[in-house]
């Protein structure tokens, strides 16, 4: 009896590893091997024209001098990366609640029972995340051009719109000085080697194009998967809330939402990797300008590694990104664990506090 | 039994998958990274050329010349147009495996002499006669790096329909800053403004270098940012902004892409473009006739900006001897003067200059310029330290601050030239 169990679970063990066997290679060669000589890479001073891991003084290891470089030592390095980062941190904290709130509406609007063209609202919300993210970023450069339709547009409605690729002023400072703040004593403090008031000065106007490039691009592809939980999502749960006789808006937060909290994850998490990730966008529509406020990470790094040489900088940078995303998908789905249920889909309604209530008596629900 | 076997079998699987893994990636790298330069020994050598062509005219007139030096020579040459020369550059030094012969620009000579990259021949081409200023932008640690090939200075490109409409004659055309005012200032009217240039360091420093002052000094040592004489030049340009005389091309109404496009859409009246601006106004803006004027003279005299590319020989490569024989190929008086005739730049030897100077007269402006025109920072670690200067640049209309800019320039130059 046991032999024969483990002889079936040996053959399909070894047809598993024949199946996937290709996938590790790829992956292996492809992804995991170079990220570990990148690594290598970023702890030595390698300038790309001898073999990096052939040593020599051309590509010596210099242990942690890059990181270190990027953080404590004063110079161009360190506020560059600081300038990258600060963007990039306000392009997340524009994007990502903004492509969460904007993808779940289309998707709950496209859900409903009583829309007709279902299909074709799919396809028009889903179309741009399929086109060229190159293609669109050239569509946007003529469209939010100084006489450009976007200008053109808010002319009509009587608004000098601004030089939207020109303009460096952060949208923070810009709010600030309307209360008469300009950089201001209290914001003189320096972390990093930057201001706070430079830390406080939101994404750029230039910046605000690209936040509503990638909103408008990504929301088609999260629209779909919280689609897809929507349509999971059991009947009767909703009928019970209406009759119940809850509002739609009630329904909304008190049921669909807390039911959705995989998806949520799911776009959440994806939504943090790729805009800390973001390069084509960048590298189309300003590379770094209007006075390095559309730089990010991943661009600075392209550019110190192939413009200036400086690969071990540069992959020391990837490296702490490659953190901070991992810290920050930690951080996220610490605050979305529910420690109180076992690991299932939560039934709202009720069910949390019947759970509750029972714990104490040993019965389960 | 059986289930040893499979249990074996699994255990053999896995070690070959990791096995195939770990070969496939250390496989393949060992041998392509380069030891010493093999020369070839005997037979026809097969050079490559890397270029970055600024259109067929170019990528035409470089082929023909190569084959040429093929039929003499007996050896061949195939020129690849990189589509981005910087990168491709970049692949090829760290692949091992790098163009023999390649475009290399002034400002990049200081990073690739420093990383080991370049063949420093210019000692094999001292007969050439190159022009000073030229020798001295390739010239990296005393030593001459590569044979510049031609070069292009900056020129005041006038439109002369509105000239002669703003009630301008050839006694107005600016001789120092003053002029320049006022002729500006005339010419704008309208959507129209005087003069739009650039928003980079390679054109605002035209006018540093008019006030006599430079990023660095002559022998590249010290950083010379932060001084009175590059303050006056940048204060100039935002004088002329206050006024409403002089943009960038980003802050004209609609933006144009450089101040050559500013120029042939009528955007702007005048503008500092380079050699250039002739190809691109006879393809673009055939219907615009410009004349071209010195740049006019500051409070230290004039001053104007030189570009140049030059003929950059790998280390690595294996045929360094016939290369250079294809570089004194390249730069005869007539090969030269046959890429000015296709593509426009000025030739880079004195008796080729001399040539020039008599076929083409219009271009005088141009040609003047190389006996004080300045060349790009070619130190090495500059690239992020100029970015990072020209993207402030860019804001000297929108109220930047010329003393800061230039004190984060000399900041950030001098670190730059401790690391290198």
């Amino acid at each position: 009896m046991a032999k024969r169990k483990s002889n079936l679970r040996g053959r399909e063990g070894i047809a598993g590893w024949v199946f996937t066997a290709p996938m590790i290679v790829i992956l292996g060669v492809f992804l995991f091997v170079p990220v570990v000589m990148a690594l290598w890479v970023s702890m030595t001073n390698w300038r790309g024209n001898v073999d990096p891991f052939g040593g020599g003084p051309n590509a010596a290891f210099v242990g942690a001098k890059n990181y270190t470089a990027l953080f404590l030592q004063d110079g161009l390095a360190r506020s560059n990366f600081m300038q990258s980062l600060g963007n990039t941190f306000f392009y997340v904290l524009f994007v990502v609640p903004l492509q969460t709130a904007t993808s779940l509406l289309l998707a709950l609007i496209v859900n409903d029972r009583f829309l007709r063209g279902k299909s074709f609202f799919r396809t028009a919300f889903y179309f741009p995340s399929v086109t060229s993210s190159i293609a669109i970023s050239t569509v946007f450069l003529f469209l939010f051009s100084n006489t450009g339709a976007v200008n053109g547009f808010l002319k009509i409605l009587g608004i000098d719109g601004p030089q939207w690729f020109s303009d460096s002023r952060g949208l923070f400072h810009l709010f600030l000085g309307l209360f008469g703040a300009d950089n201001p004593g209290w914001a003189q403090g320096e972390i990093f080697g930057r201001s706070l008031w430079d830390w406080l000065s939101g994404p750029s106007v230039a910046m605000c194009v690209i936040i509503i490039l990638a909103v408008w691009t990504t929301t088609g592809t999260f629209m779909l998967m919280f689609l897809a939980a929507l349509q999971d999502l059991p009947v009767e749960v909703d009928e019970a809330a209406m009759l119940d006789g809850v509002s739609p808006w009630q329904k909304l937060r008190l049921v669909t939402i807390p039911m959705l909290k995989p998806a949520l994850f799911l776009v959440t998490t994806l939504g943090l990797i790729g805009t800390w990730q973001v390069f084509d966008q960048i590298y189309v529509m300003g590379k770094g300008a209007p006075a390095g406020t559309t730089m990010t990470p991943a661009f600075l790094s392209y550019t110190t590694s192939f413009r200036s040489n400086g690969w071990g900088s540069g992959a020391a940078m990837a490296f702490v990104v490659f953190l901070i995303i991992v810290l920050l998908t930690w951080w996220q789905r610490h605050i979305m664990r529910d420690d109180k249920t076992p690991g299932r889909l939560r039934r709202a309604f009720g069910a949390a506090n019947l759970m509750r209530s029972h714990r104490g008596t040993g019965k389960t629900p | 039994m059986r289930s040893r076997k499979t249990r074996h079998a699994t255990v053999a699987l896995t070690l070959g998958a990791v096995g195939a893994l770990v070969l496939s990636a250390c496989g393949g790298g060992g041998s392509s990274f380069g030891g010493a330069t093999k020369s070839q020994a005997a037979g026809p050598a097969k050079l490559t050329i890397m270029i970055g062509s600024s259109g067929d005219a170019e990528t035409n007139a470089v082929k023909a010349a190569a084959d040429a030096w093929a039929k003499k020579s007996g050896n061949t040459a195939e020129v690849i147009v990189a589509s981005d020369l910087g990168q491709q550059l970049g692949q090829g030094f760290a692949g091992g495996t790098p163009p023999d012969l390649f475009y290399a620009d002034a400002s990049r000579i200081g990073d690739f002499a420093k990383a080991g990259n370049l063949f420093a021949y210019g000692d094999q081409v001292q007969g050439e006669n190159f022009l000073p200023t030229l020798v001295k932008t390739f010239t990296y640690d005393g030593k001459l790096q590569c044979a510049p090939k031609d070069y292009s200075t900056l020129a005041l490109v006038i439109n002369t329909a509105m000239w002669t409409a703003a009630g301008l004659t050839d006694a107005d055309i600016p001789k120092d800053w003053a002029g320049l005012e006022s002729a500006a200032k005339k010419l704008t009217k309208g959507k129209v403004t005087g003069l739009v240039i650039g928003n980079d360091i390679n054109r605002g420093g035209a006018f540093m270098k008019q006030a006599g002052g430079w990023v660095v000094s002559d022998d590249g040592k010290t950083m010379t940012a932060d001084s009175p004489e590059n303050l006056a030049g940048l204060q100039e340009i935002q004088k002329m902004m206050k006024a409403g005389s002089l943009k960038f091309n980003t802050d004209t109404s609609p933006a144009a892409g450089w101040g050559g496009e500013a120029f042939g859409k009528g955007i702007g009246a005048m503008t500092i473009e380079g050699n250039w601006i002739k190809g691109a106004l006879t393809k673009d803006y055939p219907n615009i006739k410009a004349k071209i004027v010195e740049l006019p003279a500051g409070p230290a005299g004039k001053g104007t900006l030189m570009f140049s590319n030059c003929w950059g020989i790998a280390a690595k490569s294996a045929h360094q001897a016939q290369a250079v024989d294809l570089v004194k190929f390249l730069t005869s008086v007539d090969q030269q003067l046959a890429f000015t005739k296709a593509f426009g730049p000025m030739p880079s030897t004195e008796a080729g200059i001399a040539k020039f100077k008599t076929d083409y007269p219009d271009d005088a402006a141009f040609a003047a310029g190389g006996d004080y025109g300045q060349g790009p920072v070619n130190l090495p670690g500059f690239d992020p330290v100029m970015a990072a200067f020209n993207s402030k640049l860019a804001t000297l209309g929108k109220g930047g601050d010329p003393k800061a800019m230039l004190a984060e320039l000399q900041k950030n130059g001098t670190a730059a030239i401790a690391a290198g």
